[in-house]
């Protein structure tokens, strides 16, 4: 088989294209340069956009002995990853850029143009099982899975992927790695959101939005508590930073329960107000009929709870069985039958 | 392996090679006062009078440098800096718009930290720059330039610029001219009578040579500011231990490349109009880029085509998947092939510049590496176009 690797510089895709070869089949090492003007060094253990991340890639790519290229796409990534992203956060919303670039991206713009050009599968270093049948599953690493942010692809986006790390745990990966005399075997794990270097996202997206001066209010009282210069800053469930005054009248702390850009209020409230017991999301990927009982995960790295979910033309609707707090639109709902994916879908509403 | 990339660099010439090995074996540093000393001196200066004599300079014009981006460097910086010693106000650099990155960049960066006022000359649809255009910028205020740089040959579309008249227009206002030849030299007659430039950028590697060599071209006690500072070997404008056996390898390969120039350029122009006529055959969308096939105006070994609808990087990975080693153009420090800014000088679109592959020829070259590439590019440009109308291009 023709297969592409998209080698991101880090040691999980290049120990992915290592077993791609090792199966048997004709891979072709590719790394996509996300980043208009990529920084030369990574600054900590974040990104992967970086010059020094393509070197790393390069240099897997020819321990492994495969040919290498890379694929520019800074343009597709602005404007299907970046500018969502600035949007969605200035709508009041916590979009999940990993999910929306596996969506957009990896598992869309590489995979079609992988295919156009005569290869028959792309590989990636995502931490999740691809079963022959299409069924995607967890890891068996619980602590690096990644089946969360693959769970809104489409049947036919899988069908042409290959995780072939999904039945390693990271510390097995780091050991093949090393064994095979590839450099990143130590190379610290990327986290954060790539395009934002430093990690500062709310400063990132005030540079881009602007400061939108508003009260923080009480949604018990009504009472204005404080202010802020942008609800971008704000995460529904966030607690910290919130710099409130005094404290509740039942000196319990609050947290962020609503935001609402038109007018720029942030709403704040005790925990219980959180609790969410049923999502209306966007129908990414569901191809089942009828009312499933599964698990429902609403955040990466998050637990399950039992739930329900049934298509409704093009909505998901999610009911849980025991609530869950501080679930914010624009975060994926991905559904489970243990640790197999039924689907999934983009929160557009919650309620208690 | 069909290998089309000889502008990117070329296999070294059996002289080249063979002067290569006989220097390395031996020991001696040019600086030194014994026997072995002025052993290696003299293949110093012999290998310089070579070169001068194939380039009609002095041997004294002669800077040996480590190569074509340093010796860009040295005439740019060195002469920037030199007529701003003498004249504060000389702060305008003139270079054309379709100029190679070691010249690009370094003006630029004289803009950003060192105060010239960078000017980019603008080019025809076929890549050149006229006299006309020179001479307008110039005009428009003579006292404050202080140097002015053109290629001799362009680097993707291979067209040839007017040098000379170039040369004397520059000359008239009393400004120095430099011009980058490392694609002209051994490819077409790079000899500079007393009319010529000022300064001259060649590179060994591109002639047969090996990399890391070159020399700048600096006449008539032009002032230069040297780049590096230390044993002063080439007249105080560039230190280093002078590397002699580069140099009698560079001079080897260009005695030999300007030898054969005549025959060898006829040879290749030949070769190269049947690639561009089978493959426009095979694609008869494809667009020739760059100064009419057959005329002086382009350097004999050099096809470059867009092909509409594709995405040039494409066409490279699936022609090297069938060994076929061509170009983009220009490729950034990550590997990322954007838009040649060449093919956006010359007026073309972004999507035509973004669908272009270079093809350049060379000594080694032969029939059998056209009728390779003839026989993959119906297919590849087939394929590319697919995943082109995936991404958006129209191929109009
Ligand atoms: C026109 C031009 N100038 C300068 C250079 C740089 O020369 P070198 O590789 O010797 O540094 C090149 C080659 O890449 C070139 O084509």
């Amino acid at each position: 088989m023709r297969v592409l690797a998209a080698m991101s510089g880090g040691v999980d895709s290049a120990v992915a294209a290592a077993r791609a070869v090792d199966a048997g089949h004709d891979v072709t090492g590719v790394h996509l340069a996300l980043s208009r003007s990529p920084e030369s060094d990574r600054t900590g253990a974040r990104g992967c956009c970086t010059l020094e991340d393509a070197r790393d890639a390069r240099r897997a790519a020819d321990v492994l002995g495969i040919p290498f290229y890379v694929w520019d796409l800074a343009e597709r990534f602005e404007t299907e990853v970046i500018d969502q992203f600035v949007e969605s956060y200035a709508a009041g919303r916590t979009p999940n850029p990993c999910v929306r670039c596996n969506e957009r991206i990896k598992f869309a713009a590489v995979l079609d143009r992988a295919l156009a050009l005569g290869f028959d599968a792309v590989v990636t270093g995502h931490h999740a099982r691809l079963d022959p049948d299409g069924t995607l599953r967890r890891s068996v690493d619980p602590a690096k899975d990644q089946s969360y942010v693959l769970g809104t692809l489409r049947p036919e986006q899988l069908g042409a992927a290959r995780f072939p790390l999904g039945d390693s745990t990271k510390a097995q990966v780091r050991q093949e790695a090393a064994a095979r005399g590839l450099a990143v075997a130590d190379k610290p794990d990327s986290h954060d959101i790539c395009f934002i270097s430093g990690g500062d996202t709310a400063g990132w997206l005030r540079e881009r939005i602007g400061s939108r001066p508003g009260p923080i209010v009480d949604s018990r009282t009504g009472q204005t508590l404080g202010g802020h210069d942008g609800t971008f800053a704000f995460t529904v469930g966030q607690r910290r930073g919130l710099r409130l005054g005094h404290p509740a009248p039942d000196g319990r702390p609050r947290y962020v329960l609503d935001i609402s850009p038109v007018t720029s209020t942030v709403t704040v409230g005790p925990a219980e107000e959180l609790d969410i017991r049923r999502l209306v999301a966007d129908r990414a990927a569901w191809p089942h009929e009828g009312v499933v009982t599964c698990e429902a995960q609403v955040r990466a790295h998050g637990g399950v709870v039992a739930a329900e979910a049934e298509a409704r033309g093009d909505d998901l609707v999610v009911t849980l069985a025991t609530p869950v707090r501080g679930t914010a639109a624009g975060q994926a709902v991905v559904l489970y039958d243990g640790d197999r994916v039924l689907g999934g879908g983009h929160i557009r509403v919650t309620a208690a | 392996m069909t290998y089309l990339d000889h502008a990117a660099t070329t296999p070294m010439r059996p002289e080249a090679l063979a002067a290569y090995a006989a220097v390395l074996a031996d020991t001696g540093n040019a600086s030194s006062l014994h026997a072995s000393g002025r052993r290696a001196r003299r293949i110093v200066e012999e290998s310089r009078e070579t070169l001068a004599g194939v380039l009609g300079v002095r041997p004294s014009d002669v800077v040996f440098t480590g190569g074509g981006t340093e010796g860009d460097n040295l005439a740019l910086k060195g002469l920037y800096w030199a007529r701003r010693r003498a004249e504060p106000t000389r702060r305008r650099v003139l270079v054309s718009a379709v100029e190679h990155r070691a010249v690009l960049d370094t003006v630029q960066w004289l803009g950003a930290q060192q105060g010239a006022e960078v000017e980019l000359l603008d080019v025809d649809a076929a890549g050149m720059v006229h006299p006309d255009t020179l001479a307008a910028a110039i005009d428009r205020d003579p006292a404050a330039v202080a140097l002015v740089s053109v290629m001799w040959a362009n680097s993707e579309v291979g067209t040839v610029e007017p040098v000379a008249e170039l040369a004397a227009v520059a000359r008239r206002h009393g400004v120095p001219f430099h011009t980058d030849a490392v694609q002209a030299f051994g490819q077409i007659p790079v000899t500079v009578g007393e009319e010529g430039p000022d300064a001259i950028t060649v590179s060994a590697h591109k002639i047969g040579g090996p990399v890391g060599v070159g020399a700048l071209v600096v006449r008539r006690g032009l002032a230069l500011e040297p780049l590096t500072h230390g044993g002063g070997q080439e007249r105080d404008i560039r230190s280093g231990t002078l590397n002699t056996a580069g140099v009698a390898a560079f001079a080897a390969a260009a005695a030999t490349a300007c030898a054969l120039a005549p025959r060898e350029s006829a040879r290749l122009a030949a070769l190269r109009d049947d690639l561009v006529r089978r493959v426009q055959e095979k694609v008869p969308g494809a667009v020739l880029n760059g100064a009419p096939l057959g005329g002086p105006q382009r350097l004999p070994g050099n096809a470059h085509l867009t092909f509409p609808g594709c995405e040039g990087d494409s066409l490279l990975m699936l022609l090297d998947a069938r060994g076929i080693e061509c170009s983009t153009g220009s490729a950034c420090s990550a590997g990322v092939a954007r838009p040649s800014h060449v093919l956006l000088a010359m007026g073309a679109g972004e999507e035509h510049a973004r669908g272009s592959l270079r093809f350049s020829l060379g000594h080694s070259s032969r029939a059998a590496d056209v009728d390779a590439l003839v026989e993959a590019i119906g297919p590849v440009v087939e394929r590319a176009g697919r995943a082109g109308a995936l991404a958006g291009m129209t191929g109009g």
